[in-house]
């Protein structure tokens, strides 16, 4: 497992490196693409995290993925209106012609930067602090995080809460002071993606080798063993379930600059849905089965997009089928195939 | 000297009066075993003192001082009241080693011993889900170990082993008891009992039926009628 984390991870780099050093070979769709399926990977690892290591099933880590998002977009404008002049598109519909209170500070790239950690921070703590200190779990825990994302979204469509409605925001045209149409800024975009998705699993995969990592496996197979063991589980799940946030909340905030818009229907139950399956084909439990599960559904998604995109439901719920009848954990029990059957030809050892 | 006085202890669960008006002391140095018929609220017993179950009515004391019924599951075991399930109950998907380092509250000097103290020495790097089921009894009675607790309580710690690893158990138990150390055993197996129990109390309905040596309660006309005669 170490091996293929290993692959994935130098994978990812050279991709990077091939985007830095060798752009003409790559057009610029496919750099943008690959910058996005970054970002789902992170969304994915983030999951992974707090489903396949901590056993706790999220089915609204869109919500934090939108935070993220909608942070960013909310920057972009305001900077956008800063260089540029250009008003953003709902304040016109609205017929605003000034921002709400709360929209201040927004022009400053380390203000919204801070403000995504420091929103996911408080949103997931106390979600995540009220569902385990009342020891909600399990299918309850679940549910409870869609009815979440899915009040969020009917928030957000409201056209007067000042996020743009349902129209959502979109007209990005500048970033860091340059151009959003510059292929330069879509590449740095894409590597920084990248470089950020490396981070965040080189930092997972240290947290879940660690002494604190296999406290969180334990909680997830026994807590109540754990519990009677001396271990506040309190503090470890709520620990795991906001990194895990902030994670989805980064994703988030690198995915909406290279899609270009957001809308509320980043919050529609369906769209968390889908991480969860994403998770469970590339295999849960190991940080490299999200990566590629994210990374194979949405590349798959994306090709199919230009040429069959009716497909694309049957295809996705093909491949849930795939998963659940023959492969529990992922399509990484075919890397497992082949041991298993070798296993068979070794002398059984006596124990 | 007393390390777990139970006084005057109600546990209802609904209409169902778990336990009714127990008291019973457990002292340092013994091995006390709690037998009675399914029902009879051993288990429940096990349930308060550690902290799982709260009782209507009754205190819990820890050294005399502490109140144990107040404490949640997890201050109570840092308190050194330590337990093993009735269910063997590890954590499979981590190693022998891992398990005892996580029962032991991180103290990795103490991995070795243990090991050697439950007979798993040679296998701390395999998953404790490969392991048999007497080895799952014992790695659990090691995690629970780890940390040294002053109070030890077993459930059922013989459940399903086969006779020789019935005798090595009693051989693990005699092995931990002395001066510093209570220890609490749930068992319906006899013979188990009889060798490793200083000290008896029969349970029936929730109540003390009998309270003495284990050769005594075979005498006793009351516990033969409830729970030994069946």
């Amino acid at each position: 497992m170490t091996r293929l984390f290993a692959a994935v991870v130098a994978v990812l780099a050279a991709v990077a490196a091939l985007i830095a050093v060798a752009p003409e070979l790559l057009s610029p769709y496919l750099v943008n693409s690959a910058g996005q399926l970054a970002a789902f990977a992170l969304l994915a690892v983030s999951l992974d995290l707090i489903w396949g290591y901590a056993g706790i099933l999220s089915l609204g880590h869109g919500l934090y993925f939108a935070i993220g998002g909608y942070v960013v977009a909310m920057h972009l404008l305001k900077h956008g209106l800063a260089v540029t002049g250009r008003v953003p598109d709902f304040m016109q519909f609205m017929g605003w012609s000034e921002f709400p209170f709360y929209w201040a500070g927004f022009e400053s790239f380390p203000y919204a930067a801070g403000l995504t950690v420091v929103l996911t921070l408080a949103m997931s703590g106390l979600f995540g602090f009220v569902s385990f200190r009342s020891r909600v779990g399990g299918v309850y825990f679940s549910i409870i995080t869609q009815a979440l994302v899915y009040v969020a979204m009917l928030l957000m469509f409201r056209n007067d809460t000042g996020f743009g409605g349902n129209n959502g925001m979109t007209g990005f045209s500048v970033i860091f002071g340059r151009d959003m149409a510059d292929p330069f800024v879509s590449r740095m975009l894409a590597i920084g993606s990248i470089v950020i998705l490396i981070a965040a699993l080189l930092l997972c995969r240290r947290l879940v080798t660690s002494r604190v990592g296999r406290l969180v496996v334990a909680c997830r197979d026994d807590e109540a063993r754990l519990r009677s063991l001396g271990y506040g589980t309190l503090r470890l799940k709520l620990g795991i379930w906001c990194l895990s946030a902030v994670l989805a909340a980064v994703a988030g905030f690198l995915y909406v600059p290279q899609v270009g818009i957001i809308n509320p229907r980043l919050l529609s139950p369906d769209v968390s849905l889908e991480i969860a399956v994403w998770v469970a084909i590339g295999g849960r439990g190991a940080l490299s089965g999200a990566v590629i599960g994210a990374i194979l559904v949405n590349g798959v998604k994306f090709w199919l997009s230009a040429r069959a995109p009716e497909l694309w439901p049957f295809i996705l719920s093909g491949l849930v089928v795939l998963v659940v009848m023959a492969f529990p954990n992922g399509l990484l029990d075919l890397g497992r195939l082949r041991p298993r059957a070798l296993k068979f030809l070794r002398p059984a050892r006596g124990t | 000297m007393i390390a777990i006085d139970v006084a005057g202890l109600n546990v209802r669960f609904g209409a169902f009066r778990a336990i009714t008006d127990l008291s019973l002391t457990i002292d340092y140095g013994e091995v006390h075993a709690i037998i009675g018929p399914n029902g009879a609220g051993k288990t429940t017993l096990l349930d308060v003192i550690s902290g799982l179950t709260r009782p209507v009515s009754g205190r819990v004391t820890l050294d005399g001082a502490r109140e144990l019924t107040r404490l949640s599951d997890t201050a109570i075991a840092r308190a050194g009241v330590r337990r093993k399930f009735q269910k063997p109950s590890v954590f499979m998907a981590l190693s022998v080693g891992e398990n005892l380092e996580i029962g032991g509250l991180g103290d990795a000097s103490l991995i070795d011993e243990t090991a050697r103290l439950i007979g798993l020495a040679d296998q701390l790097q395999r998953p404790a889900g490969t392991l048999s089921h007497g080895q799952k009894q014992w790695l659990e009675i090691g995690m629970v170990l780890a940390a040294r607790p002053r109070v030890l309580m077993l459930d059922e710690p013989v459940a399903g082993l086969t006779d020789g690893e019935t005798d090595l158990t009693a051989e693990l138990i005699a092995t931990l008891r002395g001066p510093d150390r209570a220890i609490v055993v749930v068992e319906h197996d006899m013979d188990f009992v009889e060798r490793i129990a200083d000290r008896v109390t029969v349970l029936h309905e929730g109540r003390t039926l009998f309270e003495g040596a284990m050769a005594d309660a075979r005498q006793d006309r009351q516990v033969i009628d409830v729970y030994l005669g069946r």
